[in-house]
């Protein structure tokens, strides 16, 4: 009993030391802006300062359009989001509820979108984008987000396991196409929308290189991209209360969500994966 | 009747379009486009011009471009298996009954929340030389090799490295505890009336019954690998001397600063051949595995 004891408190150390390791990062990084500007983290500093401060989160608002970058990424995920559950519920519907000629190789067809990533096709969308006249626009930077493989799939399984006879009283009802979809398929799915919907926005939300490259002005761009503007401050040094700062203003709502629906985000990531 | 029959059609045309524009299309287009030589600074070359293979022949030929081949292995065989075995160790003793167990999870899950980019300023202000944290803990312990973590040509890609594999053992962990939380605990008391050690344990029962969660953690493992390159863009920009340039930043180097559209879409080729080849290989690996289980 001893014995079994010890070894309880070992594991436990073990996983207290790790997990102290892994939120060192965040941690020191939100204890940086919290310094002020006056008494930067410097040779010898590692906890906070004579006084807290929200000064360098002042002046990173002050140095960068944040709110306009809130809105841009606000408005991007929602568009994203908005677009998709309308083509991902048609087109799911669609393979469920029907049989057609050419079933197999459509869906064939749009699962290739899952094999090949859109990150690694940022040279020709670019060129796309251009030809579309839509370049630096918050348009541009979700368009080809718009139709989900991902979300067809996922939905698909989760029409599939709805039962027949469910969708039959429905049919009886005299219940057309968009309302069996209504009333039958969608409230039947809510844990793999929501599944779906957490995964795409916390997808878009943290999205970098391709935002960076589609966008030039400081109107149509996100969160992710507006924070370049203070890496180099990071490379000059001692302005990295103010990177921080930055930094926490970025990661800020999306943590704050998760924590507050912790749940629902790991049931989301998890949902994505393994059905 | 006859509206029924077009109607699937309808439906499934958005999702068509999007994926024909921005999926087919541009690798078509890729395909196309590199066989012709086209360089967007210089006059001569605006216009592309046929060229066949030459893009791929200068690629394969050229000491920088093996060079980065040569980061991009190291960097995925790097991070990926220890980042999945981490992950698996983790879930192992997270999987307890502790008090607080929620906040332990947490704790380790809470980076694969972040965008990448912010995880990478994050990490620069960490790896500051002098007084960040991470060195200043490392000479704790000993270290007294050099500081400058991304400017150090030895030190780059192995730095970029360890911030991808901190933001991603959390996230992996989450798809292994749900499997080990399915898993029968009557297998385990079984085995440990047997004296079946944890090795043995884990060998023999834990490892084989968690083999569809491993598959699909290293298929999304990879693509990731592959794809992610915001944290490089911020820390090290491909350097010092592309010492740590993968290919997917060697890819936007050539089109957005090389402006060579021409041996940009041959990349990008080899980029989606290289993917499509890794996870061909995990599904057939995973319906080769499932066979004699059916």
């Amino acid at each position: 009993m001893v014995k079994k004891h010890l070894k309880q408190t070992v594991l436990f150390l073990v996983i207290l030391v790790f997990a102290l390791i892994w939120i060192a990062p965040v941690v020191w990084s939100f204890v940086a802006a919290t310094r002020p500007l006056s008494d930067p983290m410097g040779r010898g500093d590692v906890w906070f300062g004579h006084s807290l401060s929200l000064g360098s989160y002042v002046k990173a608002f002050s140095l960068a359009p944040f709110g306009r970058y809130y809105l841009n990424t606000f408005i991007l995920v929602t568009m994203v989001l908005g677009v998709q559950l309308i083509t991902v519920t048609l087109a799911a519907f669609a393979f469920t509820y029907y049989d057609f000629k050419g079933k197999k190789f459509l869906f064939t067809f749009i699962l290739l979108q899952m094999m090949i990533p859109t990150t690694a096709l940022l040279v020709p969308n670019f060129s796309t984008i251009r030809t579309l006249k839509i370049y630096d626009t918050i348009l541009a930077i979700g368009i080809p987000y718009f139709g989900s493989a991902f979300g067809v799939f996922l939905l698909r399984q989760a029409f599939l396991s709805i039962p027949r006879s469910l969708v039959d009283a429905g049919i009886i009802d005299g219940c057309a196409w968009w309302q069996l979809i209504r009333h039958i398929y969608i409230p039947s799915s809510i844990p793999t929308f929501t599944a779906f919907a957490i995964s795409s926005i916390s997808w878009h939300w943290n999205e970098f290189l391709w935002p960076l490259i589609i966008t030039k002005s400081d109107a149509s761009r996100p969160l992710t991209a507006g924070l370049v503007r203070f890496t180099q401050l990071g490379e000059m040094g001692a302005q990295w209360s103010l990177l921080s700062a930055a930094t926490m203003l970025v990661i800020f709502p999306l943590l704050i969500a998760f924590l507050i629906f912790q749940r629902k985000f790991i049931q989301g990531f998890l949902h994505s994966g393994l059905k | 009747m006859k509206q029924k029959k077009i109607l699937p059609y309808v439906l499934i045309f958005p999702t068509f379009l999007f994926v024909s524009v921005f999926t087919v299309w541009p690798t078509l287009l890729s395909l196309s486009k590199s066989f012709f030589k086209q360089r967007l600074n210089i006059a001569k070359y605006r216009e592309p011009v046929f060229n066949g293979l030459q893009n791929y022949s200068d690629l394969f030929h050229d000491h920088e471009f093996i060079n980065v081949l040569y980061n991009t292995l190291i960097y995925v065989l790097g991070t990926v298996p220890l980042t999945i075995l981490a992950a698996f160790l983790l879930a192992q003793l997270l999987n307890n009954k502790f008090k607080g167990i929620g906040y332990f999870r947490l704790a380790f899950f809470h980076p694969s929340i972040l965008p990448m980019v912010s995880a990478a300023t994050i990490w620069m202000f960490f790896l500051t030389p002098d007084y960040g944290l991470f060195n200043t803990s490392l000479s704790f312990l000993g270290y007294t090799g050099p500081q400058n973590w991304t400017a150090n040509p030895n030190l780059a890609l192995f730095a970029v490295m360890i911030i991808a594999f901190w933001k991603n053992a959390g996230y992996y962990m989450i798809f292994y505890l749900a499997g080990l939380q399915n898993l029968p605990s009557s297998i385990y008391e079984a085995a440990k009336l047997d004296g079946a050690g944890y090795f043995r344990t884990t060998f023999s029962i834990t490892l084989p019954l968690l083999k569809r969660s491993t598959l699909f953690i290293s298929t999304i493992a990879f693509i990731s690998a592959f794809q992610t390159i915001d944290h490089i863009f911020v820390l090290t920009k491909g350097g010092p001397s592309g010492k740590s340039t993968v290919l997917l930043y060697y890819l936007w180097q050539t089109r957005f600063e090389n402006l060579d559209v021409g041996k940009a879409s041959a990349v990008t080729i080899i980029l989606i051949v290289t993917l499509l080849a890794f996870t061909m290989s995990n599904i057939m690996l995973s319906e080769k595995k499932e066979v004699p289980r059916g």
